[in-house]
């Protein structure tokens, strides 16, 4: 296989996983490295370089779109990024020093995580909840548009949400992913924040946290341009086809065929680990 | 007291710069990789071991110091960097943002956000 060939097979995995992430809300990265590895063969951590610059891409494309409709609450993601941020440096610091087979059984646990908060809905809002005074002291709460007019919402637990937020970054920096799923966890069900506003909000710190893993994985030698041209530019493309599509799309339907083939790839990815091929 | 800069039009601002900012880079690296694929198409791939980029590809300076000398890894390279810069401008335009807002606090908590992505992105941390 020389380079051109090996270029068009890595972009069209690439628009896949892009179309897929951004069809289901679960983002593209998390399936592009394992994809990389089992299938293609590539080195896990130019494969994890590529995935996280696309991350960067996606993220900042949608958060975009989602800033303008005023769903994401940039308070909220500022304060969180502090922890994101700092939990990134930390793990991909420690990506360096972890060897690839224990960062491959790591890697899978956190894709079996995924497939399974794929197929669960979201919780639905507790009205008994009491508020934290310190969302009041940092101005957390806030509200976003619904048809029925604005909805005003108010954060609990802030401090648990930024000790997860903490643990979300270090999984993104250790293995180069958006770690979405952990975010939108530690925001919709510690913090309590309206699903629409966790998702959205998540997605706009998911660039930033990726930027901060960016930097150590840039000057560690983990991206390579002639491998990450396909993938940002595939995953890109394909998510913006997604998000095109996303209104008449099958959701639910989509949910389960993602969270199988984040399964498959977090068996076979823990099993690539185990016996040593990683 | 009415805010010079009203949070929506912060957020307008803010999705501005991010869809540009990716508009800009996906197109270098598109460039750059057009004219990496007519140069090295017909080559094989190693990508099966890992070795590390080259030292001029891993810094700032290294990338945008081979601009005159044009380079086509390194012109896919420097889109990338672009394309990381994209949420640190963000973070630094929220800077301002929050400063004209006179809201200390978020001044405060966003440059610990922007001193951890300078930290990252400075450093010289490859080992």
């Amino acid at each position: 296989m020389n380079i051109l060939e090996l270029t068009a097979l890595v972009g069209l995995v690439s628009v896949a996983a892009g179309f897929l992430g951004a069809l289901t809300g679960l983002g593209g990265g998390v399936i592009i490295t394992p994809a990389m590895v089992l299938l293609l063969g590539i080195d896990l951590h130019y494969a994890m370089g590529a995935a996280l610059v696309s991350v960067i891409a996606t993220s900042s494309g949608a958060a975009a779109a989602y800033v303008r409709e005023g769903l994401s609450n940039i308070r909220i993601g500022m304060f969180l990024e502090i922890a994101t941020t700092v939990g990134a440096v930390c793990g991909a610091f420690a990506a360096a020093k972890i060897s690839p087979s224990v960062l491959g059984v790591v890697f899978g646990m956190v894709l079996l995580h995924a497939a399974w908060v794929s197929t669960r809905g979201h919780p639905a809002p507790r009205p008994g909840e009491k508020d934290d005074p310190l969302a009041a002291r940092l101005r957390l709460n806030g509200s976003f548009p619904t048809p029925e007019g604005l909805r005003i919402y108010k954060v609990s637990h802030v401090k648990t949400g930024f000790s997860l937020m903490f643990v979300a970054g270090a999984v993104s920096g250790l293995l180069g992913i958006g770690s979405g799923a952990l975010k939108v966890v530690a925001m919709d069900r510690a913090m309590r924040i309206p699903f629409k506003v966790s998702t959205t909000t998540s997605n706009f710190m998911i660039g930033v946290t990726a930027a901060a893993s960016a930097g150590v994985y840039l000057n560690r030698g983990y991206i390579d341009p002639g491998l990450t041209m396909p993938v940002m530019l595939g995953v890109l493309g394909g998510s913006l086809l997604g998000a095109r599509i996303l209104p008449g799309a099958p959701t639910m339907t989509l949910r389960r065929v993602f969270s199988v083939v984040v399964f498959v790839l977090a068996v076979e990815m823990i099993y690539n680990a185990v016996s040593g091929k990683l | 007291m009415r805010a010079p800069l009203s949070d929506q039009h912060m957020d307008e601002i803010i999705g501005g710069l991010l869809r540009y900012g990716v508009m800009l880079s996906a197109g270098v690296v598109a460039a750059g990789g057009i004219w990496y694929l007519i140069q090295y198409g017909t080559t094989a791939p190693s990508y099966h071991v890992f070795r590390g980029e080259p030292e001029y590809l891993r810094h700032l300076r290294g990338i945008v110091s081979g601009i005159p000398g044009f380079h086509c890894r390194r012109t896919i390279q420097l889109g990338l960097v672009l394309l990381i810069a994209t949420p640190v401008a963000r973070v630094a335009f929220s800077v301002v943002a929050f400063l004209m807002q006179r809201d200390r606090t978020y001044v405060a908590i966003t440059l610990i956000v922007l001193a951890v992505l300078l930290f990252s992105l400075g450093g010289r941390m490859g080992g």
